[in-house]
C-alpha cells in the first residue's frame, strides 16, 4: 500500500506554505499532500488560514513563499492547463444575477466548452432538476449552495475545491449537501474542503488536517486522530440514579462528575462499567460516547473548540 | 468563442431582467424626450403668423413656386375683419396684419416683438420689389430673393433634442453598465469564478462591449421610433443611418469610462455615484440637452474635451442637419483616442479581487 501511494506523485503538493497580511501571518509554513481520489478536509476555526491556504491552492493568491503543484503545475499566476481540471465551488452568492438555476450552469459549462445537456444532467445530480427555472435570487441557501457545487462541477474536474460549502445552512440542509459530496468523492475525484465544522471533517473526510493560527497542528484519518488520543469514553445516566460515590465504586480509576443533570462516568475500559451499570438496573438516559475531533482539537491547542 | 456568447448571453439577460435598470437607461431618457419634444414642440417654429385683411394682389397674385416659399416663412391667415385684425396683431398674438389699398401695401405691425415685425417687413419690401420690377417689364431679375429657412436655425426642438438626449442615453447606458457589472461581478465573486475557468480575459471584455453596443441600438430604434410620431414629427436626414459608426464609438468611449470607475469603486453604490458625477453633469455641458451657442466661450472650449460633445454634435449633424457621414470621422477619431487611453487607465485599476 504504501509502495503504490510513493510510487504516485500526489495530486496536490503543498510545501511550506506562507502568507502574511501585514503583521498576521494568515498561513504560517503549511505542507501536506494529497493523493488522486482522496477526500481532504482543512479544518479548524475561523481566521485559521484555511480560506487563504485554499486560494493559494486555487491560483487565486500568490504565496508569500513555499510551492503548490496541482498535477506537478503550478497554478500561480493563472494556468490555463490546469484551469479545465479543476472545480471550484463559488460562495452562495457567487451567480449571475437574475439567470435561473438552469441558466446559471450551461453559462458555467459553456466557459468550458461543455454543452447545455451535460449541463443540466448536474442538476438532476444536485437534485434541483426542479428548481430549474428558478432563479438563484428564489432558491433557498441549501439550494444555492447545491446549485454553486453543481457549477463547480459542471465541466466534471477531477480536482474538487469546495470552501465552507455548508456554512449557513440548516442541519437538514447540511446532512443532504453531505450526500451530495459523498457522491462527488465516490465518483473518484479528489475532494478538498474547507470547514470549521469538526462533525462534517470527522463524516466526509478520509484525511483531515487541523489548523490553528496558520499553522497544521496535526493531520491523518479522523479514526486516526481520535483513537491516538486515547481520550477517555464518556458514559452519562441521569443524575440521582446513583450516587458519585457509588458510581466510583463500579470499576478502578474512574473519573466521576454530577452537574446535577448527567452523572458522567470517564473511562478508558468502558466495558466492565457499563455491565455494572445493566447489573443495578442504572441505565437510565444513558449515553455512551466516544472521543470526536473536538476533544483531539482542544488537546492539541489546550482550548475548547470554537467554530 | 462559446464563452464569449454565453457571457453575452448571461449579461444581456441580466440586463434586460433588471427593471431599474432598463427604466434608467432606456425609459428615463426617453421621458425626457416626450416631455422636452412636447413642451418645445413649437418653440422652434420658424413661421411668422400674419394675418391679410381682405385681397392683397402682391401676395395673392404671386406665381405658385414663390407663394411655396413665402409659405415656409410666414404663415398668412386671411380675414375680412380689419378691426378684429388689428387688435389681435396690438395684442402681439399675430407678428402683423397686411392690407392693400391701391398700390400701397400697409403692414400693421406691433413694436411689442420688433425681430417678427422686421421679419415681415423685410419679407414684404422684397414682394413689393418683385412686383415693382413685374410691373417694369423685368421678367428676369438680376437679383432675386429667394425666402429659405436655414436648417441650423430653424432646428425645431425635437430635431435637436434627439439626438442630444440619445447621445445623453448612450453615454449613461455604457457608463453605468460597464461600472456596474465590474464592481457587481467582482463583489460576488463571479470574476473570480471566471479566473479560475479557462475564458481568456478578452472575452469577458467583448461581451460587455457587445452587450452595451446591443443596448445602445435598442436605445437608438426606440428614440428615433417615438421621435418620428407625427405628434414629435422629427425629419431624419438621408444620410441618419451614419450615426451607427459614431454611436459605437461613443458607447466605447463610455464603456472605458465606466471601466475606470467600476475599476476604482468597492461597491456598487459608489461605482453609481462616481458615474452619475461623470455623466450627468457632462449632459449638460455637452449640449446634450439645450444647444451650447449661447453660452461663454471657455465653456465651449471647455466642452471640447467632452466625448459626449463629440458624440451629440456628429450624431446631430448626420441625423438632422444633413451631413454626411465624413464630417463625423473626426469625433469618431477622438472618441477611439479617448476610449483607449481610459482602457488604459482602466487596466492599471483592475483587480480580480476585492482583497
Amino acid at each position: 500500500m504504501r509502495g503504490t501511494v510513493q510510487a504516485m506523485s500526489p495530486t496536490i503538493k503543498v510545501e511550506e506554505l506562507r502568507k502574511a497580511y501585514g503583521e498576521l501571518r494568515a498561513v504560517d509554513g503549511v505542507s501536506f499532500d494529497v493523493q488522486a481520489g482522496e477526500f481532504f478536509g482543512i479544518l479548524g476555526p475561523n481566521g485559521a488560514g484555511k480560506t487563504t491556504t485554499l486560494e493559494m491552492m486555487e491560483g487565486l493568491r500568490q504565496p508569500d513563499s513555499g510551492s503548490v503543484t496541482l498535477f506537478g503545475e503550478s497554478p500561480w499566476p493563472r494556468n490555463p492547463r490546469l484551469l479545465p481540471r479543476i472545480g471550484v465551488q463559488l460562495q452562495a452568492s457567487s451567480f449571475f444575477e437574475r439567470l435561473t438555476a438552469r441558466e446559471q450552469i450551461r453559462t458555467f459549462a459553456s466557459l468550458y466548452g461543455v454543452t447545455a445537456r451535460k449541463a443540466d444532467e448536474w442538476l438532476d445530480v444536485v437534485g434541483l432538476a426542479d428548481m430549474a427555472g428558478k432563479r438563484n435570487e428564489d432558491l433557498s441557501g441549501g439550494q444555492q449552495q447545491r446549485l454553486s457545487i453543481a457549477c463547480a462541477l459542471a465541466h466534471g474536474p477531477d480536482l474538487v475545491f469546495l470552501d465552507e460549502p455548508t456554512s449557513g445552512l440548516d442541519p437538514q440542509a447540511r446532512r443532504n449537501l453531505w450526500d451530495v459530496l459523498r457522491d462527488i468523492s465516490a465518483q473518484g475525484r479528489t475532494v478538498v474542503l474547507t470547514t470549521h465544522y469538526l462533525d462534517e471533517a470527522e463524516s466526509l473526510c478520509d484525511r483531515v488536517a487541523i489548523m490553528d493560527h496558520g499553522r497544521i497542528l496535526q493531520s491523518g484519518p479522523p479514526a486516526t486522530l481520535i483513537r491516538d488520543l486515547d481520550a477517555p469514553t464518556r458514559i452519562a445516566i441521569e443524575s440521582g440514579v446513583i450516587t458519585a460515590d457509588a458510581a466510583r465504586g463500579l470499576a478502578e480509576g474512574l473519573d466521576v462528575s454530577d452537574d446535577g443533570v448527567s452523572l458522567t462516568i470517564a473511562t478508558r475500559t468502558p466495558a466492565p462499567v457499563l455491565s455494572a451499570l445493566a447489573e443495578r438496573d442504572a441505565m437510565r438516559g444513558l449515553s455512551v460516547r466516544g472521543a470526536t475531533l473536538e476533544d483531539v482539537f482542544l488537546h492539541l491547542t489546550g482550548r475548547e473548540y470554537r467554530a | 468563442m462559446t464563452g464569449f456568447v454565453s457571457l453575452s448571453t448571461a449579461m444581456a439577460r441580466g440586463f434586460f431582467r433588471d427593471r431599474t435598470a432598463m427604466f434608467f437607461t432606456i425609459l428615463f431618457p426617453l421621458m425626457f424626450l416626450v416631455l422636452f419634444g412636447g413642451l418645445f414642440k413649437d418653440a422652434g417654429a420658424s413661421r411668422t403668423d400674419i394675418l391679410q385683411i381682405g385681397s392683397v394682389p402682391v401676395v395673392d397674385q404671386l406665381p405658385a413656386e414663390a407663394a411655396a416659399g413665402l409659405d415656409q416663412v410666414l404663415a398668412v391667415t386671411r380675414t375680412a375683419d380689419r378691426a378684429a385684425a388689428l387688435e389681435e396683431v396690438r395684442k402681439g398674438d399675430k407678428a402683423a396684419a397686411i392690407e392693400q389699398v391701391g398700390g400701397e401695401l400697409i403692414v400693421h405691425y406691433s413694436a411689442a416683438d420688433a425681430v417678427k415685425a422686421a421679419t415681415v417687413q423685410g419679407i414684404l419690401e422684397s414682394l413689393v420689389q418683385q412686383a415693382n420690377l413685374a410691373a417694369a417689364g423685368v421678367t428676369t431679375p438680376a437679383v432675386s430673393l429667394h425666402a429659405k429657412p436655414v436648417e441650423d436655425q430653424s432646428l425645431k426642438a425635437i430635431q435637436y433634442m434627439t439626438p442630444g438626449l440619445l447621445g445623453w442615453a448612450i453615454a449613461t447606458g455604457a457608463t453605468f453598465g460597464a461600472a456596474l457589472t465590474l464592481v457587481t461581478w467582482r463583489q460576488k465573486k463571479i470574476l473570480r469564478r471566471l479566473r479560475l475557468s479557462p475564458v481568456p480575459v478578452a472575452s469577458i471584455i467583448g461581451a460587455r462591449v457587445a452587450v452595451s453596443i446591443a443596448i445602445a441600438l435598442v436605445q437608438s430604434a426606440i428614440f428615433i421610433g417615438v421621435a418620428l410620431l407625427p405628434y414629435f414629427g422629427l425629419q431624419l436626414s438621408d444620410q441618419w443611418w451614419a450615426f451607427i459608426p459614431i454611436m459605437v464609438a461613443g458607447t466605447l468611449a463610455f464603456l472605458s469610462i465606466g471601466l475606470v470607475a467600476g475599476a476604482a469603486s468597492k461597491t456598487p453604490e459608489a461605482a453609481s455615484a462616481i458615474a452619475n458625477l461623470i455623466t450627468l453633469p457632462m449632459a449638460f455641458l455637452s449640449g446634450a440637452f439645450f444647444p451650447l451657442d449661447g453660452a461663454p466661450e471657455w465653456l465651449q472650449q471647455v466642452s471640447e474635451f467632452f466625448p459626449l460633445k463629440h458624440l451629440v454634435s456628429s450624431m446631430q449633424d448626420v441625423m438632422v442637419r444633413g451631413e454626411s457621414i465624413t464630417v463625423t470621422l473626426p469625433d469618431i477619431g477622438i472618441l477611439l483616442a479617448f476610449t483607449l487611453v481610459l482602457s488604459a487607465v482602466a487596466a492599471l485599476l483592475f483587480r480580480w479581487d476585492d482583497a
